[in-house]
């Protein structure tokens, strides 16, 4: 595994810019609703993720944080 | 330092300087351009300090509320039309309790109306002028000297307070010269208020608003003012009287309309009317325990404007109903001469059966 | 492994009021990473005027006050002509410097005030509820322009980045977009150069972001992202319109 992203799911809006740009397509919308009513992302790990900062860089709610090893 | 001669608009601008205001924005407008002027010529030079001719109105009560936020002392200065536009930005300095100095050399109106000399802004000075309910403090001097004294006591009382303040004037006391003498000595390091925005440096950062989305909070915050506004009204009041001791007819007048009552009354004094004048020097707050106290001595009231009649309306507040008010008024940049004003004041005096 | 992002310093924790997908939000975003890699939290300005930004003081961790609508550069001048050491940016809508706020910003860059203004061209005004903007494209449909925009009534969308670089007074004017991850690096490095230009004194910066409104365009988040590539950057090219530095940015 490169890479992998944590995703604050009160901060998260459901927007699913994240999943439009992730190149490897680790980012899917889900069902599940935060407190302030949104459809948060999840990351969809499967060790395919680079790492990479496109979702973080994209995020507007800063809801995400990258880490890389 | 000795007497000079110097025309009021040209006094406003060193008493300033010598206050400590370190900016200036306006924009041209008769008749006040000489302080305009004054300060492209004396303050822009100063260290440390700015003057901008503006690109309008709007734009100079803008950058004093930059200014402001930075802390210093600015001001601003204009004519009625021009003083309309700044309302919006006298409304924001009140609701973030900002101070600021404005002057408004008043015009004949409504309009374009004229650039003579006219008092017809009394209700948009004392009011608050914009929207909001809010107050200013409104100082009235009636002679260069005084308009000198009086802008190192505005920016005083508008620091001390974090109120905008009005300097109301006229076309006619920015224009005349008369010898001055500037008693105050400039502050030898520049004045920079506490909670000013300069940067988060070694504290949290501050926020200057207005706007929130809880009604209560704006309430709150009227609440505040209003406090601060009736401390004023407790300790800020000022006037002048002349011959009220045995007066039995009180003109009530301010400004360039209380120099020229004057003479009126001197002459009515020769001629052995028992004539007195209530001159209040703040406007708002207006002298109003003063007027009832006066009202003990006598009932007879004739009070004189260049307008159509604004402060009668805080005269008959105060006596609420306790003596008779009479009006005498020119406006739309119409100057009364004194014999004018003794013209009624005798015919006042006789149909009332004064002795 | 390693944190490789995180939330800014000078972002507070709040989380923004602003709709899903806007650009607001990307931008804030930005600008306080900005803010960091430059150090310059503890002696920038931000002055926000009415707009959906209008609280934007919620968020930005520095000193920041609210001016009224249109009057943000005129305010800066003020304040950074009494404290000349502070970085002073607005940040306005297309309502606030385009239509009403013409005058101050115009005159602002003429005088070569050294400010940044950072300007959100959304082609809407969103607070308010989606009216027709100074911005807004011929035949876009909004509120009050409910058939399109017309240019026989309403005018031609407005280039204020072209109209300002002609001002003298202007040191460096970008047009850039945050649709995208390589748009949004690329406005992150015009604002870096507009507070750089600001420190270096070389006059008024300012750089027009086209930003998504997803609400108002009545567009998905991503479908808003799209449409200002395959749209609005027609009306609205992108890039460096002037710059008296000469330098091409370092990043
Ligand atoms: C003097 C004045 N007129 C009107 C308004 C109402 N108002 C608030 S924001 C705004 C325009 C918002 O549009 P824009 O500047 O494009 O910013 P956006 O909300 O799109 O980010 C208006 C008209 C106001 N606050 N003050
Ligand atoms: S870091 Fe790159 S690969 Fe990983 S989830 Fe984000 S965009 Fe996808
Ligand atoms: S971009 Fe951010 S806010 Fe939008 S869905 Fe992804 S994590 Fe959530
Ligand atoms: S209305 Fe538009 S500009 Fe305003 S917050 Fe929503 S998306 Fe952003």
């Amino acid at each position: 595994m490169k890479g992998y992203i944590e995703i604050d799911q009160v901060l998260c809006k459901g927007c699913e810019i994240c999943t439009f740009f992730c190149p490897k397509g680790m980012i899917n919308s889900s069902d599940k609703l935060n407190p302030s009513g949104y459809r948060v992302a999840v990351f969809n790990d499967n060790s395919e993720c680079t790492g990479c900062a496109i979702c973080a860089v994209v995020c507007p709610e800063v809801a995400i944080e990258v880490y890389r090893g | 330092m000795a007497k000079v001669l110097m025309n009021g608009n040209s006094a406003i601008g060193e008493a300033a300087i010598r206050a400590g205001c370190q900016c200036y924005f306006g924009y041209p407008i008769t008749p006040q351009n000489e302080l305009t002027e004054y300060m492209a010529t004396h303050l822009s030079r100063k260290k440390g300090c700015t003057f901008i001719q503006a690109e309008s109105e709007i734009s100079a009560i803008n950058m004093v509320y930059g200014a402001s936020l930075a802390g210093v002392r600015a001001m601003t200065s204009s004519s009625s039309p021009g003083i309309s536009l700044k309302q919006e930005g006298i409304s924001y300095l009140a609701a973030c309790e900002l101070p600021a100095v404005i002057v408004n050399m008043t015009r004949g109106g409504p309009g374009l109306g004229s650039i003579s000399a006219a008092q017809s802004d009394y209700f948009q000075a004392t009011r608050g002028g914009g929207h909001g309910d809010y107050r200013t403090i409104v100082l009235a001097p009636s002679s260069v000297q005084e308009l000198a004294d009086l802008t190192y006591k505005a920016f005083d009382l508008s620091d001390k307070y974090r109120v905008p303040l009005v300097i109301l004037g006229d076309g006619m006391l920015g224009q005349m010269i008369e010898p001055v003498e500037f008693s105050y000595e400039a502050p030898k390091e520049p004045i920079i208020r506490n909670n000013a925005l300069r940067g988060a440096k070694g504290r949290t950062s501050r926020i200057v608003k207005t706007f929130t989305s809880n009604p209560a909070t704006v309430e709150e915050i009227n609440w505040s003012l209003f406090r601060r506004y009736q401390l004023i009204k407790q300790e800020e009041v000022v006037w002048d009287t002349f011959m009220v001791e045995d007066a039995q007819l009180i003109v009530v007048a301010f400004g360039i309309a209380a120099r020229i009552a004057k003479g009126a009354i001197k002459s009515a004094r020769i001629e052995g009317m028992k004539v007195g004048m209530l001159r209040p020097i703040t406007l708002w707050p207006f002298p109003a325990e003063k007027v009832r106290e006066v009202a003990n001595r006598t009932n007879y009231f004739l009070v004189f404007e260049m307008n159509m009649g604004q402060m009668i309306e805080d005269v008959q507040l105060a006596l609420e109903g306790a003596g008779e008010v009479s009006f005498y008024g020119r406006t739309g940049g119409v100057i009364p001469t004194p014999n004018e004003v003794l013209r009624v004041i005798s015919r006042l005096y006789y149909q009332k059966g004064l002795k | 492994m390693k944190k490789i992002y995180t939330r800014p310093k000078s972002l507070k924790r709040t989380p923004f009021h602003y709709c899903p997908g806007c650009g607001h939000s990307i931008t804030h975003k930005i600008m306080t990473e900005l803010i960091d890699e430059m150090n310059l939290q503890d002696k920038t300005i931000g002055i926000p005027p009415p707009g959906c930004s209008v609280f934007a003081y919620n968020y930005f961790d520095i000193d920041m006050a609210e001016s009224a609508h249109g009057r943000g550069a005129a305010v800066a001048t003020g304040l950074k002509r009494a404290y000349p050491e502070a970085i002073v940016f607005t940040y306005q809508g297309d309502g606030d410097l385009a239509a009403i706020g013409t005058a101050e910003t115009i005159h602002a860059s003429n005088r070569g005030e050294n400010i940044t203004a950072i300007f959100i061209n959304n082609a809407v005004y969103g607070m308010t509820g989606g009216q027709m903007a100074p911005t807004t494209l011929l035949s876009q449909k909004t509120t009050t322009t409910p058939y399109g925009r017309d240019d026989k009534i309403e005018g031609y969308p407005i280039k204020m980045s072209e109209i300002l670089a002609l001002v003298k007074g202007s040191a460096y004017i970008e047009r850039v977009a945050v649709n995208s991850p390589a748009n949004i690096i690329k406005a992150k490095k015009a604002i870096r150069k507009a507070f750089q230009v600001q420190i270096d004194c070389l006059g008024f910066s300012m750089v027009e972001i086209l930003s998504p409104c997803p609400t108002n365009w009545k567009m998905s988040p991503v479908e808003s992202w799209k449409w200002i590539d395959e749209v609005m950057v027609k009306e609205f090219p992108l890039g460096v319109i002037k710059d008296i530095t000469g330098k091409k940015d370092a990043g």
